[in-house]
């Protein structure tokens, strides 16, 4: 396979704003000139499965177009136009030029609400990414079919309909991001640094943990067999692996799912083995647990449980309290329904926002990862962290740690890669979690915004250090929106092992192959940005810690003046940079001319 | 600055002295000898509590200029010069000599300005029917509609009482107006308030009575609400390791907020009124010289961009606070006094305008440096400006012979005060502002209540940062100037000037901008851009790509650009100058990370986190 496959395909996503009417026809994805052998061959292959699907999607589409919808959207003009349902999104067009048209992925749509007045419908649509467009649709069987087309499309249970199997690039892919990051390539970083560790590839045909990718670094003298046993010591299979290496002082993080000690005391020696062989001779470690005490203790009843002081003397053990899943889930929608309160109250505002506990969140997670990175740098300690399963709140403390610690994860390949590594092969159950978000009327059952809340940590972080990220806050935006509907396969499944399974490598296309392109680069990287080499160490005083405005308030307030700041910031260090080399050229240029015409020199 | 000294009990080490100071910060003496520290004690609390104007600070502060310099120096704000800016006099409104020598209303400035058809009767007449004789006079002339904002204070009509010459005088400030056909009367209090004080033969205007006219009730709370409130925001800044539940919970507590809501409200109704309905306002309060003021400045600030910029600040505190009669004094504690008196009326106004300048990042010319440099002149009384209760009074004790205005001070420092991003001609510094005023747009000002966090090393400022950027863009394009001409003169045309020294003064302090006490500016980063604001759904698609905005201005011109371009860039080293320019460029990364600092300062997790290790 190449590793830079050129697809000039067109499907659905590639129409115009002048071909529109072709949309109309619900199954216009499958419409693809193809070049390439590659592309040729993949044709064929998927031409079965797509007219099959594209059966199962018409029969979904009980009205596939409708002329006279009104669009509202916040602080955009209303738009009159036709409404036009796909597989994959929701389009409303003027059929006219140079407007704007909406593209909505069902996917995005998190929930919706249907009204009536007299034959008028409307229907609210409530997206994923937290905005509310409402439309008004003349007729009122049309508006019910659309609704209900709308509800089935947007709740598709196999992952494999997703928009992602049919989405084919309209821009040149200059590198696969599904190889930008791969494990065999991030080791040899690490090798140059040290020796202590090896790539083990234990869980290759993914038997030994489900939810860990095929090579895993462990330390060097431990073996396959006892990372077997181990594995059936910790939750999930998740034994603990090598999360950061602290190049400064050779210290190391890692992360694991809890021990499985149950009532009993299980005690498990190639456990005890596997994290002692991290320690320097004589140097103590923390193990930073990220449920309370209490927690951890009722964990013990379901075979869970934490390492004890006589078994693991080496360590020293801290309770923290970040909140399970269902917890967090319940706070976003209190949150996201605090800021849509129309009522002027500041006293309502400020008791919802408190209620919410989002804040709280934010820092007790920060909290904890700065407490990591503490032991880390400061305490010249190996960190291990857990909570129950080692795939959410875990993560988060150890993500966050390495952008407080390593100035390459606050360039954009490297928080890239940090997502990559951290998240996505470290099997974060992203399908599981971003099913819906704060909109959806369904009962909640594995839904968490876990990603959105270290997204939220990193914004924190970066208003308090403007200077030190290389992108912007866009960038994480965007990591939220494609977290949770997307046409790229980055944030599909739930582990490397579903992701293989589905071949979502060889079948979609990687988010990060539309991020690394110039252009796109461009409008993610933040003017300010100064390498610092630095620890960063940010405030997680209340007061420090805002609601992050540019994803919470984003649909809520118009964003004009903010923007027109942006751009003033932007313009006044490009014309720095412009006027630098322009002063340096005509220096050079002064002085040559001095040399030509020694006469004229000044003294 | 003291507020407040307190002595806690003594220690081993000696004895402490907490001081409060009024800007909020609270110092901590550790003096070893308990008997000295009792003086010190003894003498500060007397110290702290002059009882004449004598005794002041301003009185002394001598900053070494002559007479002529410190008469200048009360000339610098030129209030009459800002009527005139507005259009006035005119022929709808006049200069009324009604209150020279303090005659009328002795709270008044003497120079006013009253609708054309008012006649001194009518003026005399107005001014008895209301409290301590301020009758309506002109605060704003808004010259695009003809509509003005004029301020008075309450009437002194209890439940029955009507005035003639009152009713003439609300007549006349509509006929100034020749668009409309009634002014709207804010009462900036709440409706119960303004009711009660009908049973102490005040109150408000009886719509029965006054034609053409509509009352509008603001609802801002009295000087003891404000001062109550003020206390617990305070207590909230300086709360130690607080959770976030405590701190939101005290947020809201304190109702600080709502407060300011309120007068931005306030702010927000005149201005709506008088530029996009284009009818008079007449605001008044109590005695109309707390909320009034409030409300006058806001909706002045609101409305025209000039109070938007360095000077016209200035202008704007002289004339609304100043002049029109803020008990300065009082308020502030000036001289030890009646203590509920006091209460953090300016305060307020300046949090409005640093509430506005978060939601327009580029409307205003000056900083949060320079709100917080007025507010603590305002207390510290190192200059005349802000001494006394009214005009009458700095006349009668000769303030202006016997000590400095600030302002010339305030604008010798402009540099430091100065907002990178405001630039006169874009749209936000232009016309009318139009805030959001829901509640999540507020946010409570840290430059002010949160000293204990300032004092930990400051976070990275990008409006520091794009300061120093802009001065060396400064310094590049004088110097770019001065090249052009020197190759010009080489190149052929002699100019006599032409061994001009490049001023390449690269400043010592770019380094240290972030080590000094002031406050490290807090900046929104702005919100996505609007062509990602069409989500991912579009982002497959060509057409949005294009939608990429690019300042046609960062473009140099052409063909110098391209001419240079096409000479050797390798050969960049060979010059020294630009190799100081470079250092200079990487040493004003404005790094607020101090890797030498205790972590538990600057991360929080809390210092007795191993305790907690043990379960």
């Amino acid at each position: 396979m190449s590793n830079t496959p050129i697809f000039k395909a067109f499907c659905c996503s590639s129409l115009g704003t002048k071909s529109l009417p072709r949309c109309l026809q619900p199954t216009c994805f499958c419409e693809r000139t193809s070049v390439g052998r590659q592309q040729l061959k993949r044709e064929g292959k998927s031409a079965v499965r797509v007219s099959a699907q594209v059966m199962e999607f018409a029969e979904l589409i009980k009205t596939p177009r409708v002329d006279g919808v009104v669009l509202h959207r916040p602080f955009l003009p209303t738009v009159e136009g036709t409404l036009c349902l796909t597989g994959h999104h929701l389009i409303l067009s003027s059929r006219q030029d140079n407007t704007e048209e909406l593209w909505l992925l069902h996917s995005n749509i998190d929930s919706i609400e249907k009204r009536f007045v007299g034959s008028l419908g409307t229907i609210i649509v409530k997206c994923k990414d937290l905005r509310v467009i409402q439309l008004d649709i003349p007729g009122m069987e049309e508006c019910l079919n659309i609704a209900s087309s709308i509800e089935a499309l947007s709740t598709l249970d196999s992952v494999s309909l997703m928009y992602p199997f049919f989405y084919r690039p309209m821009f040149e892919v200059i590198e696969d991001g599904w190889n930008s990051f791969l494990p065999e390539d991030v080791f040899k970083d690490l090798e140059s640094m040290t020796d202590e560790w090896r790539l083990s590839e234990v869980n290759k045909d993914f038997s030994v943990c489900q939810s860990y990718p095929p090579l895993v670094a462990v330390p060097k003298n431990v073996d396959d067999e006892t990372l077997k046993k181990v594995a059936t010591f910790r939750h999930g299979g998740r034994f603990p692996v090598l999360s950061y290496y602290h190049k400064k002082n050779g210290m190391v993080m890692m992360r694991a799912g809890q021990p499985l000690t149950g009532t009993n005391g299980r005690r498990c020696k190639e456990d005890e083995k596997l994290i002692n062989a991290t320690l320097r001779p004589g140097k103590r470690g923390y193990i930073i647990d990220t449920r309370t005490i209490n927690v951890a203790q009722q964990a013990k009843a379901r075979g869970g449980g934490f390492e004890t002081e006589g078994n693991y003397p080496q360590w020293r053990r801290i309770h923290k309290a970040i909140e399970r899943y269902n917890i967090l889930q319940e706070s976003l929608i209190k949150l996201v329904e605090a800021c849509n309160d129309q009522s002027h109250s500041m006293d309502r505002w400020l008791s919802k926002l408190e209620a919410s506990n989002w804040q709280t969140h934010v820092k007790e997670i920060l909290t904890t990862a700065c407490l990591a990175a503490q032991c880390i740098d400061r305490e010249g300690a190996s960190v291990l962290v857990h909570g129950t399963e080692g795939t959410d709140a875990t993560l988060q403390v150890t993500s966050l740690a390495q952008i407080i610690l390593d100035p390459a994860c606050r360039t954009i390949r490297g928080f890239q890669g940090l997502v990559e590594r951290e998240w996505l092969q470290a099997g974060h159950p992203f399908q599981q979690r971003c099913a819906t978000s704060a909109y959806s009327n369904n009962k909640p059952r594995q839904e968490a915004p876990v990603f959105l809340l270290f997204l939220d940590c990193v914004w924190q972080i970066l208003r308090q250090f403007p200077c030190s990220f290389e992108f912007s806050e866009s960038f994480l935006v965007l990591l939220f929106e494609h977290a949770y509907a997307s046409q790229f396969g980055t944030f599909l499944a739930n582990s490397t092992a579903e992701r293989t399974k589905l071949s979502l490598p060889e079948k979609t296309v990687s988010l990060w192959s539309w991020v690394n392109r110039p252009q796109e680069l461009e409008r993610l990287t933040n003017p300010l940005y100064e390498a610092n080499s630095l620890v960063i160490w940010p405030s997680v005083a209340p007061q420090s810690l805002l609601l992050w405005e540019g994803v919470f308030l984003r649909w809520n307030r118009s964003s004009k003046c903010l923007d027109e700041a942006y751009e003033e910031m932007v313009h006044i260090i490009e014309y720095n940079k412009e006027l630098q080399s322009k002063v340096n050229s005509l220096r050079r240029q002064l002085a040559e001319l001095e040399t030509e015409d020694p006469l004229l020199q000044t003294p | 600055m003291v507020s407040s000294v307190e002595r806690p009990p003594t220690i081993p080490a000696g004895s402490q002295l907490i001081l409060r100071c009024k800007d909020f910060r609270v110092y901590q003496i550790l003096i070893p000898q308990e008997r000295d520290c009792m003086d010190v004690h003894a003498s500060l609390v007397r110290l702290s509590r002059p009882e004449k104007y004598s005794e002041l600070y301003c009185m002394s502060f001598n900053p070494n200029v002559n007479k002529e310099e410190r008469e200048d120096s009360w000339k610098l704000i030129d209030l009459m010069a800002d009527y005139k800016r507005m259009g006035v006099p005119n022929n709808l409104w006049v200069s009324t000599a009604a209150n020279s020598e303090y005659r009328v209303c002795d709270t008044y400035p003497s120079e006013l300005f009253v609708p054309k058809s008012a006649t001194p009767a009518i003026i005399v007449g107005s001014s008895r029917f209301r409290s301590r004789g301020r009758f309506p006079a002109l605060s704003y002339f808004h010259q695009d509609t003809l509509a003005a904002v004029c301020r008075c204070s309450q009437p002194l009509s209890g439940f029955s009482g009507r005035c003639q010459e009152d009713e003439m005088m609300l007549q006349a400030v509509m006929k100034s107006n020749p668009g409309s056909e009634y002014i709207y009367v804010v009462d900036t209090r709440p409706k119960l308030n303004a009711m009660a004080n009908r049973a102490a033969g005040k109150g408000y205007e009886n719509e029965d009575h006054y034609t053409n006219i509509k009352l509008q009730f603001i609802g801002i709370e009295n000087i003891h609400v404000m001062r109550s409130s003020q206390q617990k925001i305070i207590d909230v800044g300086e709360m130690r390791a607080p959770s976030m539940t405590d701190f939101l919970w005290g947020l809201e507590n304190s109702g600080w907020l709502k407060h300011i809501k309120a007068v931005l409200d306030a702010g927000v109704f005149i201005a709506r009124a008088v530029a996009d309905e284009g009818v008079s306002v007449l605001v008044h309060c109590s005695d109309g010289w707390d909320r009034t003021a409030q409300a006058c400045s806001v909706a002045s600030i609101l409305l025209d961009p000039f109070y938007r910029t360095l000077k016209g600040l200035m202008v704007l505190i002289e004339r609304d606070w100043v002049s029109f009669g803020h008990k300065f004094s009082h308020r502030y504690a000036h001289l030890d006094g009646d203590p509920k008196e006091v209460s953090p009326v300016i305060d307020q106004f300046l949090e409005c305008v640093w509430q506005l300048s978060e939601q327009f990042p580029c409307a205003f010319e000056f900083n949060e440096r320079f709100l917080i440099a007025i507010h603590t002149q305002v207390y510290s009384c190192q200059y005349g400006t802000f001494l006394c209760n009214c005009q009458k009074e700095r006349r009668d004790i000769r303030l202006h012979e016997r000590s400095h205005s600030v302002w010339p001070q305030l604008w010798k420092d402009r540099a430091e005060y100065t907002n990178p991003l405001y630039k006169a001609e874009q749209s936000q510094s232009q016309g009318i502002l139009r805030p959001n005023t829901t509640p999540y747009c507020f946010k409570m000002w840290k430059g002010l209540y949160n000293h204990m966090e300032k004092s930990t090393p400051p976070r990275q400022s990008p409006s520091d940062y794009l300061s120093t950027v802009k001065e060396e863009t400064q310094q590049l394009e004088e110097e770019l100037i001065n090249h052009q001409e020197r190759i010009a003169a080489l190149m052929g045309k002699p100019i006599t000037w032409e061994k001009i020294e490049v001023p390449r003064r690269r400043t010592s302090h770019l380094g240290q901008r972030h080590c000094g006490p002031d406050p490290p500016s807090t900046y929104t980063h702005p919100i996505t851009s609007p062509t990602q604001d069409n989500g991912h759904a579009l982002s497959s698609e060509p057409v949005n790509q294009e939608a990429q905005t690019k300042d046609p201005a960062l473009s140099l011109p052409l063909g110098l650009h391209t001419h240079l371009k096409s000479q050797d860039p390798d050969d960049l080293s060979a010059c020294s100058d630009l190799e100081s320019g470079v250092a200079d460029l990487s040493s004003r990364s404005s790094s607020g990370v101090d890797e030498g600092k205790d972590p538990n300062e600057t991360a929080s997790p809390p210092p007795d986190w191993k305790s907690k290790g043990n379960h």
